[in-house]
């Protein structure tokens, strides 16, 4: 490339880093502790239905061999 | 934000085209950056030029460009160099730290101090998925729970029922190293890429007797290998990631290229796409060692991480979809808050001295599980920062973690050749 149309590159590149970072720092944000307490509700909504969280009942898990009974 | 007119506009490959740009519609000294990925140029090189015509010749590449228009520029204001762009970027990134430090009121461990402690897990290996001849690089659940599709360095895809352990489908790829594979939204079809530079949809045929392989149609093509893939909400659309530094949204049928990603400096890792109810957003993660969240419409890049010290192996969104976390070769994995624009917490340890490979978030996005290259994967308490059980097994890296659809069985792939299915 002519030595202009590189500085053109890099002058462009780093226009359009600055326009970048000033899109990014424009973000609307909350606060950690709004969202954290989000997310910590979303957890604990869900809590009951995870299965590697809290297990299933015996019987339900299709992995599991089936256990045989033994008469003692 | 800058308005894209030039949407819809595709330069075809093999035609010289000239873009001219109306003045009608532009200021003068418009800055029209073309970018896109050829299949003979080793990157993708942006060419600018400051007048209301541009035109670039694609006779001689193989692929379709993709023109955008990615800012209205009013060419150099005064006084304006590199020099000084420079420092303005640097005062833009302190202001952006300042910004997001501003709403840090506290921390989201503190937070969860009141929530009551994991208890102890009791996570086993229930299934051993041999036939892989090499290392095992990429998996990924169907739908239906109990299906999944796994790829390796010797070239083939296989997919599984991981029920009954039956192979019910063995793709061959003529290229070796497949690390990205994925399923379709319908069950119906698998998506595969690696250093073949190409991601492949192949649909899966209920006659066992048919030769999967040979329904195999290119529908993606980077110039560099395809490191992750994933079907958005259809079977209709393909999102992948490349080591070419992008990522690009495709159409399957036509292969046509339908959007591309540039923000990234370096390979391109990992891919997530939200999960459907939170809109069309992705993140990616890769060897420049950022996470950036992009918006599938314009291709913008709306909000980017650096925290990483290292190349990111692995993103994921987190259930709700109003975070995500990611994993490192600087060992440790990390969550980011998208709302609150930032790094929420960072799952390390002393011990723990491996690059982590890849996450998953279990059903309720209580339990991160990380796969390591020490072999094991440690499952941590996402909200208080804990590690909460480690899973051993596996006698190589562990190279993906994935969570079944409905929770109730984590997926491990590994160089050691095999996949391990677990479950409480």
């Amino acid at each position: 490339l002519p030595t202009n149309m590189t500085s053109n590159s890099n002058l462009s590149n780093m226009k359009r880093l600055v326009e970048q970072l000033k899109l990014e720092a424009s973000v609307e944000r909350i606060k950690v502790s709004q969202a954290a307490a989000d997310l910590q509700q979303y957890c604990l909504q869900n809590a009951g239905k995870d299965a590697l969280l809290v297990g299933v009942p015996t019987g339900s898990n299709p992995f599991r061999e089936p256990r045989s009974c033994a008469v003692v | 934000m800058s308005q894209d007119p030039l949407e819809g506009c595709r330069i075809s490959a093999g035609k010289k085209s000239a873009v001219s740009l109306g003045k009608a519609l532009h200021p003068p000294n418009l800055l029209v950056v073309v970018e896109g990925t050829c299949g003979a140029c080793v990157a993708a090189s942006p060419v600018s030029a400051p007048e209301g015509s541009c035109s670039y010749n694609v006779a001689h590449h193989h692929l379709c460009v993709c023109v955008r228009v990615c800012m209205a520029w009013q060419g150099l204001q005064k006084g304006e160099t590199l020099a000084s762009l420079k420092q303005e970027s640097e005062n833009l990134r302190r202001k952006l730290e300042e910004e997001r430090g501003k709403l840090t009121d506290v921390e989201l461990h503190q937070v969860a101090e009141k929530v009551e402690t994991v208890a102890a897990l009791s996570i086993k290996t229930r299934r051993v998925l041999k036939g892989h001849g090499n290392k095992v690089l990429s998996m990924d659940w169907c739908k239906d729970k109990r299906r999944l599709v796994s790829s390796s360095q010797d070239g083939k895809v296989i997919v599984w029922d991981a029920f009954t352990l039956n192979k019910e489908h063995g793709i061959t790829l003529p290229c070796t190293w497949v690390m990205a594979c994925a399923y379709a939204p319908s069950g119906c079809a698998v998506a595969c890429g690696g250093l073949d530079n190409k991601c492949s949809v192949v649909p899966l045929s209920l006659d066992r007797n048919e030769n999967v392989t040979a329904k195999k149609k290119s529908v993606a093509m980077h110039t560099n290998y395809v490191s992750g893939c994933s079907f958005t909400n259809s079977d209709m659309q393909l999102l992948t990631s490349s080591g070419d530094g992008t990522c690009a949204l495709w159409d399957v049928e036509s292969g046509q290229l339908l959007q591309s990603f540039h923000g990234h400096t370096a390979d391109v890792l990992s891919l997530d796409l939200a999960p459907s109810e939170t809109g069309n957003t992705f993140v990616s993660g890769g060897c420049d060692m950022k996470a950036n969240v992009w918006d599938m419409r314009s291709g913008q890049n709306i909000q980017s991480f650096d925290n990483h010290q290292s190349d990111i192996n692995c993103v994921k969104y987190y259930p709700s979809g109003d975070a995500f976390a990611s994993a490192s070769d600087d060992a440790t994995c990390r969550f980011y808050d998208l709302r609150a624009d930032r790094e929420v917490a960072v799952y390390q340890k002393d011990s723990i001295i491996f690059g982590a490979s890849s996450v998953d978030f279990s059903l309720s996005g209580r339990l991160l599980f990380a796969g390591y290259n020490d072999y094991t994967i440690n499952v941590w308490d996402v909200l208080k920062g804990t590690r909460v059980s480690v899973l051993f097994g596996h006698e190589n890296r562990v190279s993906r973690v994935r969570v079944s659809p409905d929770g109730t069985a984590l997926c491990s792939a590994s160089w050691d050749n095999t996949l391990r299915v677990s479950r409480t």
